[in-house]
């Protein structure tokens, strides 16, 4: 039997607001535990919530992101369960009127676009952290009460390739809105994922399975992957699947059952009598937009027409912000778009992979890229050498050009210079003289490399190849 | 006589003229403390030496205004910073708290001595004060009866002339009920007049803290001292200060009274019925008028409290979980064990009826019926007075259907119980201001009080009017005999 994959996602995002959604404290991650914390997120008695305006802006700011029609009126509702992670016993939340609603993100799989729908966007307050020590478990609040928005997808994804197109397209979204880091590593990006199959044709989704422990984008998709595929087997040998809990096991890449849920977990959700419901004029949601930044897919069409650049350059330069933005700057500086762009995609996010670096904590400035980039672009420098002076300005910083005078690192093109290398070159490899005249032309390359070596890099390649073809015609 | 029973004005006189010390007033409390307290059994805890320790230094300091070095109680639902407090639960047996509450820290911006903690329900649910769970209160005016709840302890402490004066809270009464049950008198404010910041919640909805004093003028400046818009508290409101003193011309010829019949029908005993009718007569007496009329949703006050309390105390409870603070359980086994064992032991009786009762109506499938419903009942009721208050200035009625009953004799009946506010939770329900008064006493020698309601954030018309009616009587001149 042919089977339909239905896939809906819930992300959680912090919102980085300085302080808590509920509280004066600090809402920075990194703190020693218990340190940003004050009675009102330790849930001591007698303590009342008082609201983060800027908290529901950046709700908003997301929401109007991702084309979400935002509420006029919102309001809190208590979440009630117990967990040492969550001080009150309840978690402030919205119930029935979330900030935003009926939004849509665009993700393109396969050169085809596609719209995902999103169902909702509430604000809420993230909870403490457990750390399991033997015997004990140790409670950290200086997590609890930082702003978290929850989106909810339609189940309008239809495979694991999708869930991370759209992942990665509602993480470049909302980072380029400046409201949350997305990191999943530190927490402030956090999926779940709901799977369910039907048989090609059938209009009613099937049992759907729900997926937590999925640490990065790439776990999202494997876990749905190996689900997709249990779900088949069981399926096709004429089982049933049970409405549960299975967590992604990282080191086997399967999903374990966590806990099968037994109608829908009761809430008791109620209406926060401690706070009042916000009301969102049309004089605030207007502010709120005009502070939203050209968004990724519009920068895309931009960088394809005004900088001709192909589609593929265009989204994976603007999927990050950062990146977007140091290339842009890098173009304006005097960089060919295309040469930057090609430097952007490559040598620079391979250094930052194998360093584990961050753009901002290198010395790499988009005036010494462009700087490098013309360099290179007038001949001045080679490519093998630009990936010297490149390794000195994002390691070192300074101007390319004076690296390159400094270090003596000016491509040779001057063909009397070049001619005694390349004569030098022949008289030490005979053979190749010969393997060249009986038509093998790779005997070329071999030369060139032995002469590149010899410059320290510094022939110009072009020049070596044409003159290496006259000398040896000449013998 | 004792010091207290002068009013502020004369105790601040008589600092003035140096006839009385700030030390000699902490002292007179002290002393008085006790000579009574092992009888009526009002306070908790006690801060004697720093209480004393303020003293000196508030003498030496010099006065600063009406409220500077007069003793106080606290109700111990009321959070302060260092002095134990316990809502009267086992399960804050061991608390101290880490920070004061906003009441606390305007009573010490306007010099107030704390004395101690006032004894109450446990986490102010009851009408009796005997559900505290460590010791019940007795009403001086007959240690055989009870004062009333849920502040009993800070109604009977000022009856029986051991703090001139102390805060209580009033989520369904239990301010106006107890100052009705001791012969003193108790302002529940209007919802949102003073900051719940530090009230250690039960109904959030409902939740007041007010004063509970020996008469109106006096209770009008504490109030002064307690109101205002919080920061800390998103349901504090933002109104002008006022003085509520300055308001007490004991003028009120032409006020329009409206007096409800449900307040005087069935259920209301013949001499409150009698003793209110005479008050109304004296307020004739004074230039006002009434007439009957009718608030006909009151007969649905005590459910609809009844669901919305203990669905928001089902909610405000849960913290108390043994994982932070307050008493947790020995040998559990895991985390659900923990839970289970601690809220078995650290909760009361009559606490894990309405955590049950709540929790029930907050469920799935029950919420439109029983939450959403008793909402819907919480407007119609809100309705009610806002019809009245359109034609009439203030609504009079007695407190409590009965005078004080006796230590026992209701406890396990607790629908009877829960019927003793029937004439107090509306106005907790509407959000709107009532004062309890001293008017009479019924044959058992027990006092009765008079319930003054008025309109949203309209204080100082209530507290003119009891203030009008206290100056044309007697009845708070009398002190129970202990």
């Amino acid at each position: 039997m042919q089977f339909e994959t239905v896939i809906g996602l819930e992300v959680h995002v912090e919102l980085k607001t300085n302080s808590k959604i509920f509280s004066s404290a600090p809402a920075h991650f990194g703190a020693e535990p218990n340190t940003n914390t004050t009675v009102i997120d330790l849930g001591y008695p007698g303590v009342l919530p008082v609201m983060n305006e800027k908290a529901v802006e950046f709700a908003m700011k997301a929401a109007m992101a991702i084309n979400c029609e935002i509420a006029e009126e919102t309001k809190w509702d208590r979440k009630n369960y117990f967990y040492p992670d969550n001080p009150k016993a309840y978690q402030i939340s919205q119930y029935d009127k979330p900030v935003g609603e009926n939004g849509w993100v665009e993700i393109e799989v396969n050169g085809e676009t596609k719209r995902i729908g999103i169902t909702r966007l509430h604000l809420e307050e993230d909870a403490g952290k457990l750390t399991h020590a033997g015997k004990h478990s140790l409670c950290d609040y200086n997590r609890q009460g930082t702003p978290l928005v929850e989106i909810v997808s339609e189940p309008d994804i239809r495979t694991p390739e999708e869930a991370y197109a759209f992942l990665e397209k509602l993480k470049a979204i909302i980072q380029y809105t400046e409201v949350s880091d997305c990191k999943m590593e530190e927490g402030s990006l956090r999926c779940d994922a709901n799977i369910s199959l039907r048989p090609v044709g059938q209009k009613e989704f099937g049992t759907k399975t729900e997926l937590k422990n999925l640490n990065s984008f790439n776990f999202v998709r494997k876990g749905l992957e190996y689900e997709e595929k249990r779900q088949a087997d069981v399926l096709s040998s004429g089982g049933t699947i049970d409405q549960e809990t299975r967590r992604f096991d990282e080191a086997t890449g399967k999903t374990l059952l966590m806990r099968v849920k037994e109608g829908s977990d009761d809430y008791r959700y109620f209406p926060e009598p401690d706070l009042l419901s916000v009301i969102i004029d049309d004089e605030w949601k207007e502010r709120v937009r005009a502070s939203i930044p050209e968004l990724p897919d519009a920068r895309k069409k931009r960088y394809m027409e005004e900088l001709g650049l192909p589609a593929h350059d265009a989204k994976i330069l603007t999927m990050s912000k950062d990146i977007a933005d140091f290339f842009e700057a890098t173009v304006a500086a005097g960089a060919a778009a295309k040469l930057a762009s090609n430097w952007m995609m490559g040598e620079v996010p391979a250094y930052l992979n194998a360093e584990s670096k961050e753009l901002a904590q290198t010395k790499l400035t988009p005036e010494n890229l462009a700087g490098m980039i013309k360099l290179l672009e007038e001949g001045t420098i080679s490519s093998k050498i630009a990936k010297t002076v490149f390794k000195e300005i994002i390691e070192n910083g300074g101007d390319a050009e004076a690296i390159v005078k400094e270090k003596g690192l000016v491509q040779i093109s001057d063909e009397s210079a070049l001619l005694k290398f390349v004569n030098d070159a022949l008289d030490a490899n005979p053979q190749s003289i010969a393997d060249f005249k009986e038509g093998k032309k790779k005997a070329i390359g071999f030369l060139v490399g032995q002469i590149m070596k010899a410059s320290k890099g510094q022939a110009n390649p072009q020049a070596i190849n044409k003159l290496l073809v006259e000398e040896i015609q000449k013998r | 006589m004792s010091l207290f029973d002068h009013k502020l004005t004369e105790i601040q006189s008589m600092i003035d003229k140096k006839e009385v010390s700030i030390p000699d007033l902490v002292d007179e409390s002290f002393k008085r403390i006790a000579a009574v307290d092992g009888d009526v059994k009002a306070f908790l805890a006690l801060d004697e030496e720093r209480a004393r320790k303020q003293a000196e230094e508030a003498q030496g300091a010099g006065k600063t205004g009406i409220l500077s070095g007069i003793p106080i109680g606290i109700k111990d639902n009321i959070v302060t910073k260092g002095l134990r407090t316990t809502a009267a639960s086992q399960i804050l047996h061991n608390f101290d708290p880490i920070y004061d509450a906003t009441v606390v820290n305007k009573l010490r911006e306007a010099g107030t001595i704390t004395v101690g903690k006032l004894n109450m329900d446990e986490f102010a649910m009851g009408s009796s004060t005997e559900n505290s769970s460590f010791q019940k209160t007795r009403n001086p005016w007959n240690l055989a009866h009870v004062p009333g709840g849920s502040s009993g302890g800070s109604a009977a402490a000022v009856a029986a002339g051991e703090v001139p004066f102390s805060l209580g809270s009033d989520t369904g009464g239990s301010i106006r009920q107890p100052a009705s049950f001791c012969g003193v008198v108790g302002m529940k404010p209007t919802y949102g007049r003073v900051s719940r910041f530090g009230l250690i919640a039960f109904a959030s909805s409902l939740d007041q803290i007010g004063p509970i004093t020996r008469n109106v003028e006096d209770n009008a400046h504490l109030l002064e001292a307690l109101a205002g818009v919080d920061p800390y508290d998103s349901t504090s409101a933002n109104v002008p200060a006022e003085s509520f003193a300055a308001g007490l011309t004991g003028d009120i010829k032409g006020l329009r009274i409206a007096v409800p019949k449900e307040y005087l029908g069935e259920g209301v005993s013949e001499e409150v019925r009698q003793s209110v009718l005479a008050a109304l007569k004296v307020l004739e007496g004074l230039g006002a008028t009434w007439e009957e009329v009718s608030l006909p949703h009151s007969k649905y006050g005590v459910a609809t409290y009844y669901l919305l309390a203990s669905s928001e105390a089902s909610s405000n409870l849960a913290r108390f979980d043994g994982i932070r603070y307050g008493y947790r359980a020995e040998g559990a086994e895991n985390l659900i064990d923990l839970y289970k064992k601690t809220r078995a032991e650290g909760f009361g009786d009559e606490v894990k009826r309405r955590i049950m009762l709540g929790t029930f109506a907050l469920s799935s499938g029950y919420y439109d019926a029983y939450y959403k419903k008793a909402q819907q009942v919480r407007t119609l009721i809100k309705k009610d007075f806002e019809d009245v208050f359109a034609s009439y200035d203030v609504i009079i009625g007695p407190t409590t259907p009965t005078p004080a009953f006796k230590i026992g004799e209701i406890i396990d009946d607790p629908l009877t119980m829960y019927a003793n506010d029937i004439l107090t939770i509306p106005v907790n329900l509407a959000g709107v201001p009532g004062i309890s008064v001293p008017c009479g006493f019924a044959e058992n020698g027990l006092p009765l009080g008079l319930q003054i309601i008025g309109r949203h954030f309209d204080e100082k018309n209530v507290y003119r009017v009891a203030h009008a009616y206290e100056q044309a009587t007697d009845f708070h001149k009398e002190k129970p005999k202990l």
